[in-house]
């Protein structure tokens, strides 16, 4: 039965078409940048009307960037790999480790275990460059500056708490009895948590990986001042289109584009997991 | 089918707020093939025992043999015993009927046998029509069924029923019971049941074990609870409505047993229907904790006289609420009574019906006129 009168409705229409324009008018704008010249961005009063180009992109994808002061090298694609390499590896990672781990700190309670978890909470709520001056030291010193592994290592620090807190929620939210259940019909604990705790987890554990894939993503210090240019990801490879030349609109706008894709790909495939997800593992009785 | 033994079973939670003992010293033993019912209230003690035995909680001293061989060191898997928990625990991504199988899958039994018994479980527990929805689609009572079904359908050693029907409705309930009781008995199933409903162990248990606060009360058969409790606390527990208890004075006057109830009734009894050495005992004792059923005390005649309070005809027995002495106590009779609340009454007790206790230990001392 649908109570909602006319009134209702349009008032729920309007609401819904600002919130859309507010969030979604920053991207169609860049989407529209991107395929325009430095020159139609930049006149003045700003118009929609032009000719697309597609200039922009073929300079991301080929590595040439021709701009008034002449040539430009750039290594965008290299960036993107980058990015995919890190990102995946890192969400692996912290996959591998953190949901054992969230599984523990939900079923058993073990001494410092509450202490150990909130640690690993704080490494979100800590700056970023309160541990980075000790970390590039660290770093140097052991020969992990300017390595996938290093950067992987420390991207831990986004990607663990994250994954480690979301799935613990929901292990939590599983009945113990279930997997007594199933243990008591003869099957091991390891079987026991690969057959039942993680399948009916999965929700939550797309959820976590995919929130931490997205951040491991979008972070940009860590790369900064851990990676020179051939191990950076595109967060930090944007910053090539400052050129002595000017600002490069039109190919910073491509550029984002093409690395907001992955993302929103993932994430628009995975919406259903991650209102799901996100929702089970924060609302609990 | 195996023999159960618990000795000197302690469990301890321990916590930083502080330990709690669970469990104290139990003591028991399951025969082969006997159904025993763990009976108390909230916080007894009693899902903690069936979860030791499972291998779910750790025993923090004493052993569990079954079968023989000492089981409290194995994990869960290898104890040979099989569960239906209180909260269903079924899987949520398989159906009623695979959540059923799926305990038979690792016993190797060729599929077509399986199916067989998954069917036939399915149909003595009313649960056949829905072995192909999933356990969110289903009510409560069906999904603790299937969750009985699941246990039930194992082979196993023992067989570990926690509130097994809780929620389901009366009249299936008492359906289901006897079913059960059947299934068990038939199969030779060696089977502990954790209730605190005492009526549901009273009509499937061979035993019953009353615990309290951790510790076994009283380890017996129904009707030797009843008759026989071994304290005041089983006495009290055991029996609805409850048996009603005074503090009482003895005097043994001449031929006469006398005890001066609280509230100035007095009770006598020629000795004659008193056995010699509980007399003797008596007049040791000058103090006792008196124990009347509700259904051994008579209206209408006798030395007890009192104000009915409330009296209700339940369409089976009479409940009569009488006031003797500034207390309430409950009469229950067989026939239908109307009495006029407010009205005086008269009330009698025979001597075989008392239940002495010892007002400070509250160990029983004598049932109706011998000693306990």
């Amino acid at each position: 039965m649908d109570h909602t009168s006319t009134l209702e409705k349009v008032l729920r229409g309007v609401l819904i078409t600002l919130v859309l324009v507010f969030f979604l008018f920053p991207i169609a704008w860049i989407f529209l940048m991107s395929l325009q010249t430095n020159e139609t961005i930049l006149r003045i009063p700003p118009s929609v009307v032009f000719t697309p180009i597609i200039d922009n992109y073929t300079a991301l994808i080929t590595g040439q960037l021709r701009t008034a002061a002449g040539s430009l090298q750039l290594n965008f694609m290299q960036n993107m790999f980058n990015s995919v390499l890190l990102s995946v590896c890192s969400v692996a990672l912290s996959l591998l480790l953190g949901v054992p781990a969230a599984y523990a700190f939900a079923r058993f309670k073990f001494r410092l275990g509450e202490d150990i978890a909130f640690t690993l909470l704080s490494f979100r709520f800590a700056p970023a460059l309160l541990v980075l001056l000790p970390l590039s030291l660290y770093f140097k010193s052991m020969g992990l500056t300017n390595t996938y592994i290093g950067l992987i290592w420390v991207y831990q620090l986004i990607c663990l708490p994250l994954i480690l807190w979301i799935v613990r929620g929901y292990f939590e939210d599983i009945s113990p009895d279930i997997e007594h259940a199933y243990r008591i019909a003869g099957n091991s604990w390891w079987k026991t948590f690969t057959r039942i705790s993680i399948p009916l987890a999965k929700p939550g554990i797309a959820a976590a990986g995919l929130l931490a894939f997205i951040f491991a993503w979008n972070n940009f210090i860590f790369a900064l001042i851990l990676a020179s240019a051939d191990k950076q990801p595109v967060t930090v490879g944007a910053l090539a289109f400052v050129t002595a030349s000017g600002i490069q609109y039109g190919q910073i706008a491509a550029a984002i584009i093409i690395s907001i894709t992955p993302t929103l790909a993932l994430a628009l495939y995975a919406q259903r997991y991650l209102v799901e997800g996100l929702s089970m593992g924060a609302v609990k009785g | 089918m195996a023999e159960l033994v618990l000795s000197k079973v302690d469990k301890i939670y321990r916590s930083r707020k502080g330990d709690v003992h669970a469990v104290r010293s139990l003591d028991l033993t399951v025969a082969p093939g006997e159904i025993v019912a763990l009976l108390g209230a909230s916080g007894c003690g009693k899902t903690s025992t069936l979860r030791m035995i499972a291998g779910f909680e750790e025993v923090t001293n004493g052993q569990i043999v079954l079968g023989g061989k000492p089981i409290h060191a194995l994990p869960p898997a290898a104890r040979g015993v099989a569960m239906a928990f209180e909260a269903y625990s079924l899987y949520p991504p398989l159906t009623i009927g695979e959540n059923m199988s799926f305990a038979l899958k690792a016993s190797k039994l060729p599929q077509a046998e399986q199916n067989t018994r998954v069917k036939a479980m399915a149909e003595m527990l009313e649960i056949a029509d829905i072995l192909n929805r999933y356990p969110s689609s289903v009510s409560g009572g069906q999904q603790q069924r299937a969750s009985l079904g699941r246990a039930l359908v194992r082979d196993a050693g023992l067989y570990l029923l926690d509130e097994p029907m809780g929620q389901l409705e009366p009249q299936l309930r008492a359906v289901l019971r006897g079913r059960i009781k059947h299934y068990l008995r038939e199969h030779k199933c060696t089977t502990i049941l954790v209730t605190h409903d005492q009526t549901e162990a009273n009509a499937l248990a061979d035993r019953i074990a009353v615990m309290e606060g951790g510790v076994l009360q009283q380890y017996a058969t129904p009707a030797e609870l009843k008759v026989r409790p071994a304290n005041l606390f089983t006495g009290t527990f055991i029996g609805e409505p409850p048996m009603n208890v005074f503090s009482a004075e003895v005097k043994a006057v001449a031929d006469m047993v006398r005890f001066d109830v609280e509230g100035g009734t007095t009770l006598s009894y020629p000795a004659a229907e008193i056995s010699e050495p509980l007399r003797a005992k008596l007049a040791r004792t000058p103090r006792v904790a008196l124990g009347i059923r509700p259904h051994a005390l008579h209206l209408g005649e006798g030395p007890v006289r009192g104000k009915v309070m409330a009296c209700q005809w339940l369409g089976d027995q009479t409940h009569v609420a009488v006031e003797v002495g500034g207390r309430t106590v409950v009469s229950v009779s067989q026939e239908r009574v109307s009495r006029q609340p407010g009205s005086d009454v008269s009330l009698a007790v025979a001597a075989r019906d008392l239940h002495l206790f010892d007002p400070e230990t509250g160990m029983a001392i004598a049932h109706g006129g011998s000693l306990a």
